[in-house]
């Protein structure tokens, strides 16, 4: 085992909840958690069906390893179907939500159809049951974490939300759990508050065992904490730094995005990078970062806790954000800093606060706050749209309003709720926007990086750094350095960091160990825990088998080869500056060897022989 | 020699290794409920503080218990239950200042740290070493030793 065998299902139309057994012949082929969520919404679901409609399901699950003491033990997945992207959205989440829903003794909760007023669902142990969430309703993550925790008064109760942000339609809300962890992309949030669904509340105090070989396990556990422990990125960068340790480096390298892309470097990254969150500040002699914080049984903790300037103008008169709370991580500091021009750290801490406050992604938020503000420089956005705010580059006053905004939807925060893509089109600039499928870019400048060129480009959730982490490669050398500015041999790259990644996502852990472990790390540690043989080969395999699954659903909601593509900037318009100076992206290269590697067709559908071979469904 | 359980809040990250650690070396589960050592978050202060038993020498629960079921355990000094003498009334919970001896539903008896015999597993499970089993005597050790680091004669000595 350690999976629980069972699954949740909870029917918000009628208001049923009911237990299942799980698959477990699925769960031998798609592991869990991103796997397993996937191969259920498949069976279960049209592709072609409305995200925002009661046909689009919504999948919690957890991985076999999750609620397990194997370091960074505690993920889960939020799976549905994309009301951004309109392809599958997968996001996962640390936290402590997902190993307290194993330890009530639940591998998966299956949302379906639409409740007719607002619910939340309450799981202690074996009992779960739907509860009226009116007077939640309307309320931030933060106010209904409070409410939720004190009416259910144990403090060990551990809640996942959506805001306001959701409620108001945000295509990329995000579901918020122990007040600032996210399952933060593709607009998952979106699609919970489409239920009338506000929020879970988890308390599992069954815990999890039934552990396959226990020695062989305890013992594989501590050896591979040690490899986290000793290793430069899991064991001191990003202990230290947190994932901001990449600001300057990724800097330097000329792969970061500015001004919504329009540059590869950004002059202020010193300022709002991770040396500088621990700079004390001149009014009180404390720094940004307080101190780091992990998710459930991780030994890396690369969590950051933050407070901000009790006189930075963001706060001034607002005691309610003056304690800590979660702070940067780079992609969130990149989309709000960089991208928007913007160098004022506390303004985007600030900002941080309210994404968790109101459930929104910070990368999709700071992209589309980019392409506002290039749009406003262009003319496309007056005052007249943004309540007399001055929309302009650089700007911490635009930037902490556009997130208020954003955060109630009211006013001008509808337009930029909308994404990048949709707003660029709106405004009459549709090359503006930078987005793959519809959602927005993370932090890295696939001129400078040519792998996160391919990456993004097919990516199965649109533009996301999180499925082939190739920058690991290109830039750090793990686990072996590849020229960033050379764009072959970057399909295979691409391709086995994004079947190796889907296996990761599947198993109940945090892709981050991957700085220090591989599958080979990896096996002995599923392979003591869970019945079966877990081999690498088999890993492996079963990640190759997710990705074409995800690929294939994307296919049968209408997408092709001609959705794998960038902006126009980033093929077109040379790196301004660095190393990088002089490259655009050679998407045009790399993509045909993709699939061939992939065995798809040249127009990137997944082919009968591949369905066979990796025993996919129809 | 003796040793002791000491615990260095600063270094902590919350990330509950101990707890799975201990639940699992008594319970044979995963389960941060059954743990024996608690972790407690401070959100607004970021803050995060691991608490269990300090095994008192004049220990409350041991004087407290009506039936002896409590005793110390010579080699390591902890103060140990004896579920079978234990006959679930509580008195000790009360007794303790320190809110470190808990009933337990399950079992109808309590439960408390007992050191593991002399090997605790939170400590080794620890990552940040928040956690660490010391000579008794010197628990106050690195305390000084940080303090001593600060204290930089060769700047006060005018
Ligand atoms: S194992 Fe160490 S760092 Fe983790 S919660 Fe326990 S005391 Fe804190």
């Amino acid at each position: 085992m350690t999976w629980a065998r069972k699954i949740l299902r909870v029917n918000l139309t009628s208001g049923t909840v009911k237990e299942e057994a799980l698959n477990m012949e699925w769960a031998a082929d798609y592991i869990g958690q991103r796997g397993l969520g996937t191969r259920y919404l498949v069976e279960e679901t049209d592709p072609k069906c409305d995200a925002l409609g009661p046909d689009n399901k919504l999948i919690f699950a957890t991985g076999p390893l999750t609620g397990t003491t194997v370091s960074t033990g505690g993920r889960y997945s939020v799976i549905t179907k994309s009301p951004l992207t309109g392809a599958i959205a997968c996001s996962n989440s640390g936290g402590f939500i997902g190993a307290e829903l194993k330890s009530a003794g639940w591998d998966m909760i299956i949302f379906e159809g639409k409740s007719s007023s607002p619910v939340y669902l309450h799981v202690q142990n074996e009992v779960a049951k739907l509860v009226s969430a009116e007077d939640l309703w309307g309320k931030s993550v933060w106010e209904t974490d409070k409410l939720l925790h004190e009416k259910h008064k144990d403090p060990q109760t551990r809640i996942a939300a959506v805001g306001r942000s959701a409620e108001s339609g945000c295509l990329y809300a995000a579901v918020i759990n122990d007040l600032h962890r996210a399952a933060g992309r593709s607009g998952v949030g979106t699609v919970m508050a489409s239920k009338n669904l506000k929020a879970l509340v988890v308390r599992g105090t069954r815990g999890v065992g039934n552990i396959k070989d226990p020695v062989r396990f305890m013992n594989s556990v501590a050896e591979q904490k040690q490899v986290l422990a000793e290793n430069a990125v899991t064991g001191q960068g990003l202990p230290a730094l947190g994932t901001q340790v990449l600001m300057n480096v990724i800097n330097e390298v000329g792969a970061l995005p500015s001004r919504n892309m329009q540059d590869n470097q950004f002059d202020g990254a010193g300022n709002i990078s991770g040396e500088a969150m621990l700079e004390p500040r001149a009014s009180d002699g404390k720094p940004n970062l307080t101190t780091n914080a992990a998710c459930f049984g991780c030994t890396i903790a690369c969590g950051r806790i933050s407070t901000i300037d009790k006189t930075h103008f963001s706060v001034e008169n607002k005691p309610e954000y003056w304690g800590n709370s979660g702070g940067l991580e780079y992609e969130a500091a990149w989309a709000m800093g960089a991208d928007t021009g913007v160098d004022d750290l506390d303004a985007i801490t600030y900002t941080n606060f309210v994404c968790n406050e109101d459930g929104f992604d910070p990368i999709s938020f700071g992209a589309t706050v980019a392409a506002a503000m290039e749009l406003f420089e262009l003319g496309a956005i007056t005052t007249d749209q943004t309540d007399g705010v001055e929309l302009k580059f650089g700007s911490a006053k635009a930037l902490t309003w556009c997130a208020d905004q954003v955060a109630t939807g009211a006013g001008f925060g509808r337009d930029l709720g909308l994404g990048s893509k949709r707003l660029c089109e709106k405004y009459g600039h549709p090359d503006l926007s930078m987005t793959v499928k519809g959602q927005e870019f993370p932090a890295y400048d696939p001129r400078g990086i040519q792998g996160m060129g391919l990456t993004y480009a097919t990516s199965n959730r649109g533009a996301c750094h999180l499925r082939s982490y190739t920058v690991a490669s290109e830039i750090l050398g793990i686990p072996e350095k590849t020229d960033p500015l050379v764009s072959e041999g970057k399909a295979g790259l691409v391709k086995a960091f994004q079947d190796a990644t889907a296996a990761v996502d599947s198993m109940g852990i945090c892709v981050f160990t991957t700085f220090a472990w591989t599958l080979d790390n990896m096996a002995p540690q599923i392979d003591a825990a869970c019945e079966g043989d877990w081999t690498v080969e088999r890993l492996g395999e079963a990640g190759e088998r997710i990705w074409n699954l995800e690929r294939d659903y994307n296919n049968k909601a209408g997408m092709t080869g001609a959705d794998d593509t960038l902006p126009k900037r980033l093929l077109k318009d040379a790196a301004k500056t660095g190393p990088a100076e002089g490259r655009v992206c050679d998407l045009d290269k790399m993509l045909p060897e993709y699939y061939e590697l992939r065995g798809w067709t040249s127009g990137g559908e997944v082919t009968d022989d591949i369905r066979q071979k990796l025993s996919l469904p129809a | 020699m003796q040793r002791s359980l000491y615990i260095d809040p600063d270094k902590c990250t919350g990330c509950l290794q101990c707890e799975m650690a201990c639940s699992y070396e008594n319970e044979g589960v995963f389960n941060p409920s059954k743990s024996r050592i608690k972790v407690f978050t401070f959100h607004d202060e970021g803050r995060f503080v691991p608490y269990t038993c300090t095994q008192c020498d004049e220990a409350w629960c041991l004087h407290a218990c009506p039936v002896e079921a409590i005793t110390m355990n010579k080699s390591t000094g902890a103060m140990e239950v004896s579920e079978s003498v234990c006959v679930g009334c509580k008195v000790c919970t009360i007794a303790c200042p320190f809110g470190t001896v808990n009933y337990s539903q399950d079992t109808g008896k309590v439960v408390k740290c007992d050191l593991c015999g002399g090997d605790p597993k939170c400590a080794s499970a620890c990552p940040t070493s928040a956690i660490t089993y010391v000579d008794a005597d010197a628990t106050g050790l690195d305390k000084m030793r940080a303090w001593a680091a600060k204290t930089d004669s060769a700047n006060t000595a005018n």
